[in-house]
């Protein structure tokens, strides 16, 4: 490739063959190294989990594949009719999980609210709200969280978070994540499976997963490929058409939320195509032009990759010891 | 402003350095140096904002105003003749 041909383009695989590449990969994991005799994938209705899906039904057989629907009171409405679409799509059993009484039990709801409460005293279990940041590209500072909450009736209201509330929405939000995969290694368990963990090469290289909860898992078969690639692949796969034109969605908080106004700097299209031309180190020029943004901004993009690498590098971390068990080796 | 800087110091070494000055300066960059990641930026604005009464605006939040001691005392000595 050269720089000055470099688009959306550059980009592209083989599907035939990189499908083909990690369907084998997770069979010799499955057989030499993790000892199990199936998988378990968590399904959100969005696109990773449905190519992770499809990728564990062509690797071993959906016979041997168990998709779990995980949906709660805040999932988006049509989160639990996706997830049921593809699992039946690639014809593997499904069991439905709904979380909300879990959550509840751990007082997340309250947990929530309350943190919440902290800068909107007036905030109550019938608002919807997210927490988003500013966008990089239009800023040049640090960005810090701001929560938007909507009441049942009235205007939407924005507030800069403050330390304490910030940490404390994050904190009981990721028992949502958490609880998930407590429920995939409950049924891994019973059934001598792996787990899935789902998530593209812009999440795992920018952090975007909670510790010991999205995060957590034995494979994860798409972490190297770009989300455009995973788009690719879904095609190819022949995952649901309505799953493969939904926008990328958090699913996360009350309030629709997408993933460029949570945590990354641009479209996933533009930011697989920032983050190739990083890691590749391409001219930053052409990156602009295949962009149609300022050098200026490619800038503020490639420091808040960097950033972003090392605020959430613990997330990828083992734990860690003092010194060195040598009787225990991890290969 | 010495007493500024050294209330700023202290908070650094004491939140972010378990105690351990060792290397840092008043022109040491927070985050050229690892000392300081974007949560630890809110927990900063979080220190300047209680210790000092201010609000810091969003507009202020750039490193010319947080990412040093210095930076930070030439920054607070603005804000609070303001």
């Amino acid at each position: 490739m050269t720089n000055t041909k470099f688009s959306v383009e550059t980009l592209k695989v083989n599907p035939e063959k990189e499908v083909d590449k990690i369907i084998g990969q997770i069979r010799r994991l499955l057989t030499t190294r993790l000892k199990r005799r199936g998988l378990v994938v968590g399904v959100s209705g969005g696109i990773d989990s449905s190519v992770s899906l499809a990728l564990a039904s062509k690797a071993i057989g959906p016979e041997k594949v168990l998709a779990l629907l995980m949906p709660e009171r805040d999932s988006a409405d049509e989160t639990l009719d996706l997830s049921t679409l593809v699992a039946d799509h690639f014809k593997v059993e499904k069991i439905h999980e709904n979380i909300s009484e879990i959550l509840k039990a751990v007082g997340f709801y309250s947990r929530y609210d309350n943190a919440v409460r902290q800068v909107i005293p007036e905030y109550n279990e019938n608002w919807k709200s997210k927490i988003i940041t500013p966008n990089i590209i239009e800023t040049k500072g640090f960005s810090l969280f701001s929560i938007v909450a909507k009441p049942p009736e009235g205007e939407i209201i924005k507030k800069r978070l403050p330390l304490k509330a910030y940490l404390e929405i994050v904190a009981a939000t990721n028992f949502k994540q958490r609880t998930r995969k407590m429920l995939e290694y409950y049924h891994a368990d019973r059934k001598n499976f792996a787990v899935i963990g789902t998530p593209n090469r812009l999440e795992y290289d920018q952090g975007f997963f909670v510790k010991l909860g999205d995060g957590a898992a034995d494979i994860k078969p798409i972490a190297h490929l770009y989300k455009t690639q995973v788009y690719e692949l879904a095609k190819y796969l022949g995952v649901p058409e309505k799953i493969r034109k939904r926008p990328p969605t958090t699913d996360t908080y009350s309030l629709p939320q997408g993933q460029d106004e949570f945590y990354f700097s641009l479209p996933y299209e533009k930011m697989d195509l920032c983050l190739y031309g990083k890691n590749n180190n391409l001219a930053i020029e052409v990156v602009a032009k295949a962009l149609d943004l300022t050098i200026e901004q490619i800038k503020r993009v490639y420091d808040d990759i960097d950033t972003k690498r090392v605020t959430t590098r613990y997330l990828h971390l083992s734990p860690l010891l003092i010194e060195d068990v040598g009787e225990i080796t991890v290969y | 402003m010495s007493d500024i800087k050294s209330k700023i110091k202290e908070f650094i070494i004491d939140n972010f350095l378990f105690g351990d000055a060792d290397g840092l300066n008043d022109e040491t960059s927070f985050l050229d140096e690892g000392i300081i990641d974007s949560t630890g930026i809110l927990e900063l604005v979080n220190f300047l904002e209680e210790e000092f009464s201010i609000a810091v605006d969003d507009e202020e939040l750039i490193p010319e105003n947080l990412d040093s001691i210095k930076n930070v005392a030439a920054y607070l000595e603005q804000k609070i003749k303001a």
